[in-house]
């Protein structure tokens, strides 16, 4: 106090002195205060702000699994692609050198230059999306102030448009869209894991902390599907489409002891690899979504139901005079000739509507609803396969005569190529219906039998007469490999009736008869180059694809002994 | 400085250099003044290191900045008040002419044209004008009665503000405050009326809209984040933010010595400069801080004590504009770091990064160990 009393006299007036004193004193007291406050009552926010600056959660990018054939041959891979990203407010400064960063992301300058500025309050804006990791390095070299790369991964299928519409693709975000990407989506997709980690003020990770969950690739997907036989499916049908000028085809080939999809294939189809041909009829999986009426390649179900009643066996007579049915005064369907009395074997390889027709008539409805249903028709066949269609089979009590007639020859019905390989399948396997399956399965699934193993083994023995000569599906035939299978051509439904001039030729076929092995589907859809009946344009399909499979899979020839029948065996020497 | 050049002495004059050398007068040191600078200097080293990343080389150039500091300190204790008080006016219009030649020669750094080069170092004259204007004020006022007269004030205000507006063109709005704050405390030591105070404080109110006219858009966009500064929180309050972060987060013992995590992750901004007194903060505490503020009290105490001691006008002047405005300097770097007023380009005196600054404020502390030493002379 003496020194205020002496400072106060030297400056000459008591205020004065007191006021820059009090000045003085007032500057150290607030500085205090202030640091005391902002450290005391501010400090847990202040260091949890601190903290949020600093230490930062960042993902951990995983891949999608693999998809593989049953064999392990990759059908889907994802490889590792950089995405660039901007933080706009950060690249404010350095807005002047846009067109560098254009130049290096291959962007028009304007349009990049756009869209940073109208995305100027974001702090995160996509620039350009799966650049290679060297593009990518090129524009992280520019040292551009908030230009950031991102790891994600690009799908790429090696087999392209041969299993593109089975496999379905991802997006840009590898979440998948379609088919079995889709169908797998939570079995492939990677477990996106997290981890603290200490940024600097520039952005970069300086150091990691913990993880705090662990990244997990996805599972590798390993599908029912046999690459082999699934270019040999795609090869032969996208040859028949073109060859007989048809509209689309599918083709599917099952394994009839486990209910695996070996194969399928669909024209018209497109290339996942490259999805600028944006034409949504191409993406399509006909063979699952699509129904069709299946015309005569429907009679070995009603025979199915036929034989289970006990009413009919085999050699049991049938009248088909005079060649047509009439129904209520009206004639319902003829056959291609008058072929008078004939046993149950010839009314199917001789595809007689009369016959069939007049079978179905004496059946109990509700007995052969049972059996049809029995054999999924009408009802999705499990696979899990997305926007499979369900197919159509009515009620019974809506039947009426008519209905139950049209039935017997496959039309009033509709069905999937997949559904109808399935049927045939619970044929070949005995009476025992599986549900499909686009996994690989280490052991067959439990079936649900749907006749007796007869009534299966006479329907075999009675499915390959179809393909002896005297059948209608001569040109299913196989060399050296006994055949059984059925036709079926149908007239396309549509609004208001059916179409005289527009066919679908179906064939379904099983391979080797005497131990089952493949079952087969094809289907061509609208044929336009003359032959449309299914024993003309389907059941060759057939043929190429299950000869080569059978190679393809070295199973055993069963049909040695007898008479070769096909082209390619009458050329031999041997007669 | 002016003081290698000047011979002008006359033949009564007993030259500085000689009385050094001459064994009857000892090296005239102020050992409270010096003692407490090396203190504080020394803290700023610590702080420094940590603050530049460990960097040796940014340290040894502080240490050359450091220990011209010194050499300027030791010069101008030796120099007896008087000779001080003579080349006053020449030393004003010399920073004076430096400043206008800044204007048409100078080096642009960060966007303001404040540099001169000399060579090997370059410097700022402004930072000498704030020594040169209180000199100037304290030369102009130490034969006339005091208080000044309205007139003499009139004088008074155009040495402080004339040099004060240029440098604020260069744009250096900081020193121009401070330069205004040494020229004005100067002048309220003169001991002019409550009633002149007013008048200068309406006019300094009036004038405030006009020189908002004149501020450029960054010093506005300041002066409108330091009200608001989460308004702008990427940009123009970034640096307020952070600097509260890391002053708050550093709690009252701090994180430790080179573990201040928004120092040294780069997220606070200017920390070897303006904002270094931040890092002090976050790595020692509230202790620290505290312990750096009582080092500043003890140098503004001990010169207001030598201003209270001094035995004329000149001097009394001198040294009490000299303490007070190296308050004003502490209080404006540590207002502006935790928040409490506009960003201004004020360093931490004796320990942000920066050669002039460092060296005119060792100078002033020089005169004031002179003013002390010379009174002590008299008194023997």
């Amino acid at each position: 106090m003496k020194s205020a009393e002496r400072t106060i006299r030297k400056f000459g007036g008591g205020w004065r002195s007191a006021f820059v004193l009090l000045c003085f004193a007032t500057g150290v007291v607030v500085i205090a205060a202030r640091i005391y406050y902002l450290v005391l009552f501010n400090h847990d926010f202040l260091t949890a702000q601190g903290d949020d600056r600093y230490l930062r959660t960042v993902q951990m990018s995983a891949h999608r699994g693999s998809i593989v054939d049953r064999r392990g041959e990759p059908l889907a891979v994802s490889t590792p692609v950089n995405s660039i990203w901007v933080n706009p407010g950060e690249l404010k400064p350095a807005l002047d050198r846009l067109d560098e960063l254009a130049g290096a992301l291959n962007l028009d300058p304007d349009a990049l230059a756009r869209r940073i500025t109208s995305n100027m309050e974001r702090e995160f804006v996509y620039l350009r999306r799966h650049m290679s990791p060297a593009q990518a390095a090129g524009v992280l070299s520019l040292d551009l102030p908030g230009v950031r790369s991102q790891r994600e991964f690009r799908r790429y299928y090696p087999a392209g448009e041969v299993a593109g519409h089975v496999l379905g693709f991802t997006d840009i975000d590898d979440q998948g869209q379609e088919g079995l990407e889709l169908a797998f989506d939570h079995w492939l997709a990677p477990e996106i894991g997290s981890k603290r980690v200490i940024q600097n003020g520039r952005g970069y990770v300086i150091e990691d902390v913990e993880e705090i969950t662990p990244a997990r690739d996805g599972n590798t997907l390993r599908t029912s599907l046999d690459l082999r036989l699934q270019y040999l499916t795609y090869r032969e049908l996208k040859r028949a489409v073109a060859e007989n000028g048809a509209e689309s085809g599918s083709a599917v080939i099952l394994d009839p002891n486990t209910g695996e999809v070996l194969a399928v294939a669909n024209q018209p189809t497109y290339n996942p690899n490259d999805r600028s041909q944006l034409d949504v009829a191409r993406y399509r999986n006909r063979a699952a979504t699509d129904i069709l009426e299946p015309g005569s390649s429907f009679k070995p179900f009603i025979l199915a139901a036929a034989l289970e009643s006990g009413q009919y066996s085999p050699d049991s007579l049938v009248d088909t005079s005079p060649g047509t049915l009439r129904v209520n005064g009206r004639v319902l369907t003829e056959d291609n000739s008058n072929l008078g009395v004939i046993d149950v074997t010839t009314v199917l390889a001789k595809s007689s509507n009369v016959g069939a027709a007049q079978i179905a008539l004496s059946l109990d409805a509700g007995h052969l609803w049972q059996v049809l249903s029995g054999f999924g028709i009408g009802r999705l066949t499990d696979s899990g396969y997305p926007g499979e269609s369900a197919g159509v089979l009515n009620d019974p009590q809506h039947w009426r005569d008519i209905g139950q007639a049209t039935l017997s020859y496959g039309y009033g019905v509709s069905v999937t190529a997949l559904q109808l390989a399935r049927a045939y399948a619970g044929i070949a396997a005995g009476g025992v219906m599986r549900s499909v399956s686009f996994a690989a399965l280490d052991e067959p699934p439990p079936g649900q039998r749907v006749i007796s193993q007869s009534t299966a083994d006479e329907l075999m023995r009675m499915l390959q007469a179809v393909v002896l000569p005297g059948g209608t599906a001569r040109r299913a035939a196989v060399a050296n490999y006994t055949i059984a299978g059925k036709t079926g051509t149908a007239w396309k439904s549509e609004a208001g009736g059916y179409r005289e001039n527009r066919y679908t030729a179906v064939f379904g076929g099983i391979a080797p008869a005497s131990d089952p092995r493949l079952v087969v589907v094809v289907i061509i859809n609208e044929p336009r180059s003359g032959a449309y009946y299914g024993g003309e344009v389907a059941a060759p399909v057939f043929a190429r694809i299950v000869e080569g499979a059978l190679r393809q899979l070295a199973i055993a020839p069963d049909g040695l002994n007898e008479p070769p029948v096909t082209v390619i065996a009458s050329a031999r020497v041997n007669p | 400085m002016a003081l290698a050049t000047t011979d002008d002495w006359g033949p009564n004059q007993q030259r500085p250099i000689r009385s050094l050398l001459s064994g009857d007068l000892r090296l005239n040191v102020d050992p409270v003044l010096l003692l407490t600078i090396l203190a504080i200097s020394g803290m700023g080293f610590v702080v420094l290191y940590s603050a530049v990343g460990e960097s040796g080389s940014l340290l040894l150039r502080q240490a050359v900045r450091c220990a011209a500091g010194l050499c300027a300190f030791l010069v101008m204790a030796q120099i007896p008040p008087r000779y001080l008080r003579v080349w006053s006016p020449w030393l004003f219009c010399g920073v004076f002419g430096l400043l206008l030649l800044v204007m048409i020669d100078g080096e642009v750094g960060k966007g303001a044209q404040r540099w001169l080069s000399l060579g090997i170092v370059s410097f700022q004259p402004s930072e000498l004008m704030k020594l040169a204007v209180p000199l100037m004020v304290a030369w102009f006022m130490h034969d006339r009665p005091l208080p000044p007269t309205l007139s003499q004030l009139s004088v008074l205000l155009m040495i402080v503000l004339v040099p004060a507006m240029l440098i604020a063109r260069q744009p250096d709005l900081g020193t121009a405050l401070l330069v205004v704050a040494a020229g004005g405390l100067t002048i309220l030591l003169t001991g002019i009326s409550k009633r002149m105070i007013g008048g200068v404080t309406l006019a300094g109110l009036i004038c405030a809209p006009i020189a908002w006219q004149f501020m450029l858009d960054y010093q506005r966009a300041r002066v409108l984040t330091f009200l608001n500064p989460e308004s702008d929180p990427l940009g123009a309050g970034y640096n307020i933010i952070q600097s509260k972060i890391a002053i708050g987060s550093g709690g009252v013992f701090g994180k430790g010595w080179l573990n201040g995590t928004q120092a040294h992750l780069e997220f606070l901004p200017e920390r070897s400069t303006d904002f270094i007194f931040a890092v002090m903060a976050e790595e020692f505490g509230l202790m620290g801080v505290l312990l750096l503020l009582a080092g500043y009290l003890v140098l503004v105490g001990r010169g207001l004590y030598i201003a209270i001691d001094a035995q004329d006008t000149f001097t009394r002047l001198l040294a009490g504009s000299l303490s007070l405005t190296f308050f004003v300097y502490v209080f404006v770097n540590a207002g502006m770091v935790s928040g409490l007023l506009p960003i201004v380009g004020v360093p931490l005196p004796l320990v942000s990064a920066g050669g002039t600054s460092m060296v005119t404020l060792m100078a002033g502390f020089g005169m004031l160990a002179a003013i002390s030493g010379h009174r002590k002379l008299l008194a023997q």
